[in-house]
């Protein structure tokens, strides 16, 4: 009676996932995209939280934050050994570590996950970088404004995936084009919080810099750059997460080594503890490259602010 | 929105221009700047004419406009000339602290100075390239009473131990007669108020500084200029006069 309707939802699955896949990963994206777009005014509630947790240790905050995921491992460990949800479909955390110890026994999980963050970091530094300058130059310039960014905009509205089999056809399938895809995807929102903040800089205070003999790129580095830097911040915490999907998505369609090759071949081998050990990795190194940019961001706003 | 204007002013001279809102007054100290460029006619410092931001002209705003994410220090610095040696610039951001009552406050951020104080850093660097013309546009406007009649008192300090040119936009008729040599009175041709202003008088204020704020000379000029304004003082007219209204 059960087993109908089981197989019912796993085609339900199976037929809709390419599908679902890459909506998650939009969902995942826009998701991002507003809590980034929110911390631009968070200085100040980044303020009142540090307040709130003045009175406490820091260690007796880190140890309430890791009350929900404790849980969820206990509820998951719990749920999977129930027998509820076969373990083919839900493994449970321990089968997980353990394929993740098995996999790195066989020397297998240290490339995967190396290389994987050696295209992130370098797509994101020169898509950020070249985001940077695009939008200072579009923000500042009215004539490049007028001519560039509705282009840009329209380069914008192509989904990340669609990207992959041009570039494949132009470059290959190789390490150039998979970075060259998470170039584009950490070049916009730069580009784009860049270009919009730069608009919005006190024109009192651009006065002051053009009074006192600043013009173009001294004006830009003494007062434009600086008076946004809360929002540049923003940009590139924004920029990483696009980067972290569009690697996925560059080593989901053909790769023979990154986590999303793991993703691939775990799915096609049916390792699903392998599946989630690829899964639990991105969340790891996605969560601490951005504790990366949070310490950037907290230094730079204390020099700044 | 002006029209006319012709003045010459001296080296060393310190002018007032007063005018009621919206006359032009802030634009034709901005011209002199080279923030705006005015549509026909010439601005010479020394004889040649100025293309736009001249470097010779320093400005102070009536809003100090200190770059939030830097020290008073770090601002003044903006104010030196290009090219200003490391060293050299840094004892003259000392000096300059030290002549506007700022020392030991360096490296305070601005948001954590008194507005007076931020205006004092802001006039710091006005000053810190040694400006042939120094240019203040209402700075003591956003003030408290009290701490605008002490900068009134610091910007002569500061005029006696360096002293630029000063053009002073000012709305305070008392401000003016208490600092400026000369005050230009700028106001629209009552025979033709659609030409824009043009300088309606010019008055040269007696006696040296520091003036005694509260002479009869000046009470006089006070109340012409006023009336200029379109204000009128009531001088002379006694206290009932007072009362009654």
């Amino acid at each position: 009676m059960t087993s109908p309707r089981e197989d019912s939802v796993e085609r339900g699955d199976g037929s809709t996932e390419t599908g679902s896949r890459s909506a998650s990963l939009l969902q995942f994206a826009s998701s991002y995209g507003y809590s980034a777009a929110g911390s631009a005014p968070s200085l100040r509630g980044g303020a009142a939280r540090a307040g709130l947790g003045r009175d406490r240790p820091g260690w007796v905050n880190a140890l309430i934050g890791a009350i929900v995921p404790v849980l969820l491992l206990v509820i998951w460990q719990a749920v999977a050994s129930s027998g509820v949800i076969p373990t083919y479909r839900l493994p449970t955390p321990l089968s997980v570590w353990q394929a993740a110890i098995d996999l790195s026994n066989r020397g297998l999980l240290w490339p995967d996950v190396e290389i994987s963050t050696q295209r992130v970091l370098l797509g994101f530094l020169f898509g950020s970088v070249l985001g940077l300058i695009a939008g200072s130059i579009i923000g500042l310039s009215r004539w490049a404004g007028l001519l560039f960014s509705p282009t840009i905009g329209g380069f914008r509205a192509v989904p990340s995936l669609a990207w992959v089999p041009l570039l494949i056809l132009y470059l290959g399938i190789n390490e150039d084009q998979k970075v060259l895809l998470i170039v584009i995807g950490a070049f916009f929102p730069v580009y784009t919080t860049v270009s919009g903040a730069l608009r919005h800089v006190d024109p009192h205070l651009v006065e002051v810099g053009r009074a006192f003999g600043r013009s173009r790129l001294n004006l830009l580095l003494t007062v434009q750059l600086p008076a946004i830097v809360p929002t540049v911040v923003s940009g590139l915490r924004l920029a990483l997460a696009q980067s972290w999907l569009f690697l996925v998505a560059a080593e989901l369609i053909n790769s023979s080594i990154g986590l999303g090759f793991l993703l691939k071949d775990s799915q096609d081998n049916g390792r699903i503890d392998r599946l989630f050990v690829a899964i639990v990795l991105l969340a790891v190194l996605g969560k601490l490259t951005d504790a990366l940019i949070g310490l950037l961001e907290r230094y730079l706003l204390r020099r700044w602010t | 929105m002006l029209a006319g204007i012709d003045l010459d002013i001296r080296a060393g001279e310190i002018v007032a221009i007063l005018g009621p809102s919206g006359c032009g007054k802030s634009t034709l100290l901005r011209q002199i700047g080279g923030l705006d460029s005015p549509d026909t006619g010439d601005i010479e410092i020394d004889g040649s004419a100025l293309v736009g931001i001249d470097q010779r002209c320093a400005v102070a705003f009536q809003e100090p406009r200190l770059l939030p994410w830097r020290s008073i220090s770090r601002n003044i610095e903006i104010g030196l000339a290009r090219g200003t040696d490391r060293e050299i610039g840094r004892a003259r951001v000392e000096e300059l602290l030290g002549l506007v009552h700022l020392t030991g406050s360096g490296d305070l951020r601005p948001r954590q100075v008194s507005g007076g104080m931020a205006q004092r850093a802001a006039l710091a660097r006005a000053l810190a390239r040694g400006p042939g013309v120094l240019l203040l546009d209402e700075p003591f406007g956003a003030l408290d009473a009290l701490t605008r009649l002490r900068m009134q008192d610091l910007l002569l300090d500061v005029h006696s131990a360096e002293p630029a040119t000063i053009v002073l936009v000012t709305h305070d008729v008392d401000e003016a007669l208490y600092l400026a040599d000369r005050v230009v009175l700028l106001g629209a041709d009552p025979a033709d108020p659609g030409a824009g202003s043009g300088i309606a008088r010019t008055v040269t204020v007696p006696g040296a500084r520091p003036r005694d704020r509260a002479d009869a000379e000046l009470a006089r000029i006070r109340s012409e200029l006023l009336a200029g304004l379109g204000v009128p003082s009531h001088h002379g007219a006694g206290s009932a006069a007072s009362l009654a209204s």
